[in-house]
């Protein structure tokens, strides 16, 4: 559960200051699944960089189950991150001269499984996304909706409590993009909690709740059905 | 799957910059390597001459210089044979015997060969005038030239190969010739065999053990038959003397440069003089080629670093995201450079030990074998150099913001 109270983030640029969030208040309780919507520039990506624990806000509390998240170090921060949090990113970001299941590894590496466990684990969620037979295939050897199901196990494989996906769907067809979010939308029925940024509003419908973010300012603009 | 199986891949992605980057380093062990192992088996080798030939003189025409002890006869000037009668009238005390030379060019089958002429032992029991000079009984030479004992003589004197160690030979007949174990092999002769020398057929009387010297690629046959045959007349180009070190160190060259002025006398010290400042000299240049070249190459990999940090910043940050610490990502940059050095370093040993076996024999006339140690010295400056290089990098890596995994291209 997030608990977000007065956060301003402002940024410096060339004498500017731009702010990004304004004074935003948030909850997020356990198992909720959230759209955040809004024009460019909005703040989106700026508030989801503050629920991952990356950037601190320039005011502001964000507590996540009631430990304040900016009191932490950084290292503390990132090791909670490497538990509790699993992101999805627009442009997948997988490691290219990784093979699938490599590349699904490598949260579990840092989490300190054995090369065993990592395998295992690996095999189990590119298994769950429905690619056991593309494992040792490199990124650039996949469709983008592959790349995506293949971020989606990496995601997954630390069993994270909370998932910040970024235009998850941004860069796939609709036919891919509904793949993905059955996916989330199975994530999100195992009891995670989802906090989505997006700019569709067919995306959007899947959450629960969403949130429009207009200069910084939250929104909350419905609640909606799950599909 | 490790951090290090981690490294190792994406060194493998585009290893040419990083390895291009190594090359100064590399370059500046194998300097250190190649002059090193030179100078050190070359200081051995000196050392060695010192030990076994310690004692010994050299009478030499004037204006002949020298750096070589082996090759004291192949400088191309001459004096009277009948130095070597004056010597062994002279009787100076400490002088256990003469071993005069004379070295020609010659050809067997179109093959160009070094023929050296020596007097064996037997020539100066022929000459009465010689007995009494307190050498024949001798085994000669050998050792450290200290006034030999009875026990060193005997048969081993008799043996043909007694030349390789003793520089000395009991019998030699005109027509007998005997090889080096280098120019044996190359000739394709063995003991027996008869070989074509300056119009006249020669028998192979033995081939010599391997001596690590240039006596190895040269034949030896009677002094008085390379003087007839070569037309060179009753010359030679030096007389060695084994001598007493006691006696050597004390009078016996002033009394050899009183009973011959008009030759050059050099004792094996001042034999090797030249080639000991040389060594030092090139030791000391060593560490100088090492130390520029690892800054230049630790340069080099400083930018090339940098360059691989900024070309994997979305990797970072995406890293960064799904739970790897700022020391997890130095390490995967401090791991890299690790490797680089290793492998530079060993690059380099085994490099500058190539050049050291190729130029060792070629430059000094020494054979050289690798060195551990400098295996050791090398992969250690090389890895400090790539890591140290590498520091600002990793840390600029490690100071990435995880952010950047949001600003999608
Ligand atoms: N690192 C930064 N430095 C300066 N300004 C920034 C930085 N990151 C974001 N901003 C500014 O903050 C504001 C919010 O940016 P943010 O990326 O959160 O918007 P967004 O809603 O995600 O936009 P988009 O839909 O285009 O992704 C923008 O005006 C942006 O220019
Ligand atoms: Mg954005």
């Amino acid at each position: 559960m997030y608990q977000l109270s007065s956060v301003t983030q402002t940024y410096e640029r060339r004498g500017q200051i731009v702010t990004a969030l304004d004074n935003a208040d948030l909850t997020i309780p356990d198992n909720d699944f959230i759209a955040i919507v809004g024009p460019s520039g909005s703040g989106k990506t700026t508030l989801l960089s503050v629920l991952g624990g990356m950037l601190a806000p320039s005011t502001g509390d964000v507590m996540l189950d009631g430990q304040s998240l900016y009191d932490l170090s950084v290292e503390e921060r990132t090791a909670l991150r490497g538990q509790k949090i699993g992101f999805v990113f627009q442009s997948f970001n997988l490691i290219s001269w990784l093979t699938a299941r490599e590349n699904v590894q490598i949260p579990l590496m840092l989490s300190g499984k054995t090369a065993k466990q990592q395998e295992e684990r690996a095999m189990e969620m590119l298994d769950r996304v429905g690619l056991s037979d593309r494992t040792d295939h490199r990124p650039s050897e996949m469709s983008q909706g592959q790349q995506q199901r293949v971020a989606l196990a990496r995601t997954l494989a630390n069993d994270p409590q909370i998932i910040l996906a970024d235009e998850p769907t941004g860069n796939l067809d609709s036919e891919t993009r509904q793949q993905v979010m059955n996916y989330l939308n199975e994530f999100h029925q195992d009891g995670r909690t989802i906090v989505m940024v997006t700019h569709d509003a067919d995306t959007a419908a899947f959450a629960h709740r969403t949130i429009r973010l207009v200069a910084g300012v939250t929104h909350e603009v419905s609640m909606a059905r799950a599909a | 799957m490790k951090l290090r199986h981690l490294i190792w891949k994406e060194l493998w992605q585009r290893p040419t910059p990083m390895l291009t980057s190594l090359l100064a380093v590399t370059l500046g062990v194998t300097a250190l390597v190649a002059i090193q192992n030179i100078t050190v088996f070359s200081e051995r080798k000196i050392a060695g001459d010192m030990e076994s030939l310690g004692a010994n003189v050299l009478v030499l025409p004037p204006s002949v210089t020298l750096q070589d002890y082996y090759g004291a006869d192949m400088h191309g000037h001459t004096m009277p044979e009948e130095y070597v009668t004056r010597l062994a009238l002279a009787r100076l005390p400490g002088v256990e015997n003469l071993a005069p030379k004379l070295c020609v060019e010659a050809d067997v089958d179109t093959i160009p060969v070094t023929l050296t002429g020596i007097l064996p032992k037997s020539e100066f029991q022929a000459k009465a005038s010689w007995q009494g000079l307190g050498m024949l009984g001798n085994a000669v030479g050998s050792d450290r030239g200290c006034c030999a004992t009875a026990a060193d003589t005997g048969q081993a004197d008799n043996d043909p190969n007694s030349l390789a160690t003793t520089r000395t030979i009991a019998e030699l007949g005109d027509r007998d010739v005997i090889l080096g174990r280098d120019l044996a092999s190359q000739l394709g002769a063995k003991t027996g065999d008869t070989l074509p020398l300056l119009g006249e057929d020669f028998t192979v009387l033995t081939v010599l053990p391997s001596t690590g010297t240039i006596d190895d690629g040269r034949m030896f046959a009677h002094l008085h038959s390379v003087q007839d045959l070569s037309g060179a007349g009753p010359v030679v180009n030096v007389i060695e003397i084994m001598a007493c070190c006691e006696d050597a160190a004390g009078g016996l060259i002033t009394n050899l440069s009183a009973e011959l002025p008009e030759t050059r006398i050099v004792t094996i010290a001042q034999v090797v003089q030249t080639q000991v400042a040389v060594n030092g000299l090139m030791s000391r240049l060593s560490w100088v080629f090492l130390s520029i070249l690892l800054l230049v190459g630790g340069a080099s990999i400083a930018s090339v670093m940098y360059a691989n940090v900024t070309e994997r910043r979305k990797e970072i940050g995406t890293l960064m995201a799904i739970g790897a610490s700022r020391n997890f990502v130095t390490q995967m940059f401090l791991g890299k450079a690790a490797i680089l050095g290793l492998a530079g370093g060993a690059a380099g040993f085994i490099v500058g030990t190539i050049v050291a076996a190729v130029l060792g024999p070629q430059l000094l006339g020494i054979h050289v074998r690798p060195m551990p140690m400098l295996l050791g010295v090398g992969m250690a400056s090389a890895t400090i150099v790539a890591v140290v290089a590498s520091l600002l990098p990793a840390r600029r890596a490690a100071g990435l913001d995880p952010c950047l995994v949001f600003n999608d291209a």
